[in-house]
């Protein structure tokens, strides 16, 4: 099993204040990575790191081998909790906009054949994520679940190597939610995804991830809470992804991996 | 029931709306009556009729000298500058603002120049640009651009600057250059913001318009206005006034509907 992403002593401080620290992780290919952790763990600061959103402090994250550059780009999707869609395009633009980018430096548009192969590819891909009713509407006329759905078929369209999600759900009610879950799930397999989601819900966690990472502070200073950062307290691997289950029997799951204290 | 719970209907609007214009209009019109009961050459407070009779000599009698006709002449000129005035800074806040929103080493660069620039009162600008550009349109036109333009920038680049940090990103994860990012997901986004630039800047325009012709000039409404204030002549101040109010009040009203019909996203759900 090959390491798709390895991050390796990578430390995060914001002057004085360290927010993670040791992190060392290696995500195979294939695999559905979930997060949790306290607030303001350093959750969103991990995923921001993958990112190329901010570079560690120390440490290195390489992709593929590759040492990433610390700036983001079309090899790493993400889904945010809000404002991952452009308020003032439609669905289908909110989605065509990743191909145009990559097809017209210039204009960032396509016209003709190119333009009609393009919105067909996106449309596609809307209908994989249900809405192919909803091609012609803006944001503001979609539900929260419609908006992360359209932020993810945005995402999954420029066929990333791995897809961040920073609690994808977190906004949503639980109805939306259960089908969000089936959605992602079968999105993960049918495209043999890698995914790393950082989520409050443990049950998520479990039910989702192929293996589940709890991210907290190992140690404590009562007097200088910033002077200890949070690292990997408990790395689950939870099954392998040919045997993933069908969705609702996710919380059994928890009994049988059996957690493991990662040795510092 | 709680007065921020009151709202009224439509057509109740605008009965209350009119009421204080009606009362205003009503109030003058008894003042001027007084005055004139009193003293039947009063130039102060014109009646409706004499201010017909002072309006239609420039509305439909040629000037002797010139052989225009004033009003027009003069609406026309004022609306030339007043609307060049307006493009240039547009324009300039429009690029200015994307590009110092979107690029941090541009704002971190020239921000403090334009914060400079937007705190020097205009009005003392003026003798600098007559000096410079001389007595004719372009120092009129630039009074304008320098006095509102500072602003829309700024404004344009906050707003461009917090934009959600999140769409940025997104933008970036699906492929997008900083030029793409400025045209496709800035710009857009900027344009109803810009059109509120230009109307909240529609009345600064006009104050340095009307300055501008009241110092230098051989036409406008500005110039008319001050050259008869030298009779007096109350009976052509007032109409231009209320022509000028007419004329701003359209303008911000054509804006307004403007940018409802082209930016459908940026007005709530109404699409
Ligand atoms: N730019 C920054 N400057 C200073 N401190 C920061 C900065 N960004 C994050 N932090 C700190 O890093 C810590 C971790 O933040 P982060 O957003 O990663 O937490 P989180 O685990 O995602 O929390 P939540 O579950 O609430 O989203 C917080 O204590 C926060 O104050
Ligand atoms: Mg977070």
């Amino acid at each position: 099993m090959t390491a798709l992403l390895t991050l390796r002593d990578v430390w995060v401080e914001f002057g004085d204040k360290i927010v993670l620290e040791k992190i060392n992780l290696d995500v195979a290919a294939g695999s559905f990575v979930s997060i949790v952790g306290p607030s303001g763990a350093g959750k969103s600061s991990l995923l921001r790191l993958v990112l190329g959103q901010e570079a560690p402090t120390r440490g290195t994250i390489s992709l593929d081998g590759a040492v990433l550059p610390p700036e983001c780009g079309p090899d790493r999707g993400v889904v945010f909790q809000r404002y991952s869609v452009f308020p003032h395009l439609t669905a289908l633009q909110n989605t065509v906009f990743g191909l145009e980018c990559a097809q017209s430096p210039l204009l960032a548009r396509l016209f003709g054949r190119a333009r009609r192969a393009a919105q067909d590819e996106a449309t596609a891909m809307l209908e994989a994520v249900g809405l192919a009713d909803a091609l012609h509407l803006y944001p503001a006329q979609m539900s929260g679940g419609m908006q992360q759905r359209l932020a993810i078929a945005q995402a999954l369209l420029k066929r990333p190597r791995i897809l961040l999600l920073d609690e994808p759900f977190g906004a949503l009610d639980p109805g939306i939610r259960a089908d969000m879950h089936v959605l992602i799930r079968r999105l993960w397999r049918e495209h043999a995804l890698t995914v790393i989601m950082v989520t409050h819900d443990i049950r998520e966690a479990f039910s989702l991830g192929t293996r589940v990472l709890a991210l907290d502070k190992r140690r404590h200073d009562p007097h200088a809470p910033h002077r200890y950062g949070a690292t990997v307290v408990y790395d689950l691997p939870l099954r392998p992804r040919e045997d993933a289950p069908p969705m609702q029997d996710g919380a059994q799951e928890e009994q049988q991996a059996t957690p493991q204290k990662v040795a510092v | 029931m709680r007065w921020v719970n009151r709202h009224m209907r439509r057509n109740d609007r605008m009965i209350a709306g009119a009421v204080p214009i009606l009362a205003l209009l009503v109030l003058y019109l008894v003042m001027a009556a007084q005055r004139h009961a009193l003293n039947p050459g009063d130039k102060i407070l014109p009646l409706p009729d004499a201010m017909a009779r002072g309006l239609s000599a420039l509305l439909f009698q040629a000037d002797p000298l010139s052989g225009h006709f004033l009003f027009w002449t003069d609406t026309f000129a004022s609306l030339e500058r007043l609307g060049l005035g307006l493009a240039l800074a547009t324009l300039s806040a429009l690029v200015a603002g994307l590009v110092l929103g979107v690029l941090p080493p541009v704002r971190a660069t020239l921000g403090p120049l334009v914060t400079g620039i937007a705190v020097i009162p205009p009005i003392a600008l003026l003798p600098v640009l007559f000096i410079a550009l001389g007595l004719g349109e372009t120092a009129k036109v630039a009074l304008i651009v320098v006095g509102i333009a500072p602003p829309m920038i700024r404004d344009l680049t906050d707003y461009v600057a917090s934009l959600p940090r999140e769409q940025i990103i997104k933008a970036q994860t699906l492929g997008a250059s900083s030029w793409q990012i400025m045209i496709r997901v800035a710009l857009p986004q900027a344009m109803p913001r810009l059109i509120q630039a230009v109307r909240l800047a529609l009345g600064p325009a006009w104050v340095f318009l009307i300055s501008a012709e009241a110092i230098a000039s051989d036409t406008g409404l500005g110039y008319r206005i001050f050259l008869v204030r030298r009779y007096l002549s109350m009976d052509v101040i007032i109409p231009y006034v209320a022509w000028i109010a007419l004329l701003a009040i359209v303008m911000d009203f054509a804006l307004a509907q403007a940018s409802r019909r082209l930016f459908p996203w940026a007005h709530g759900a109404s699409h």
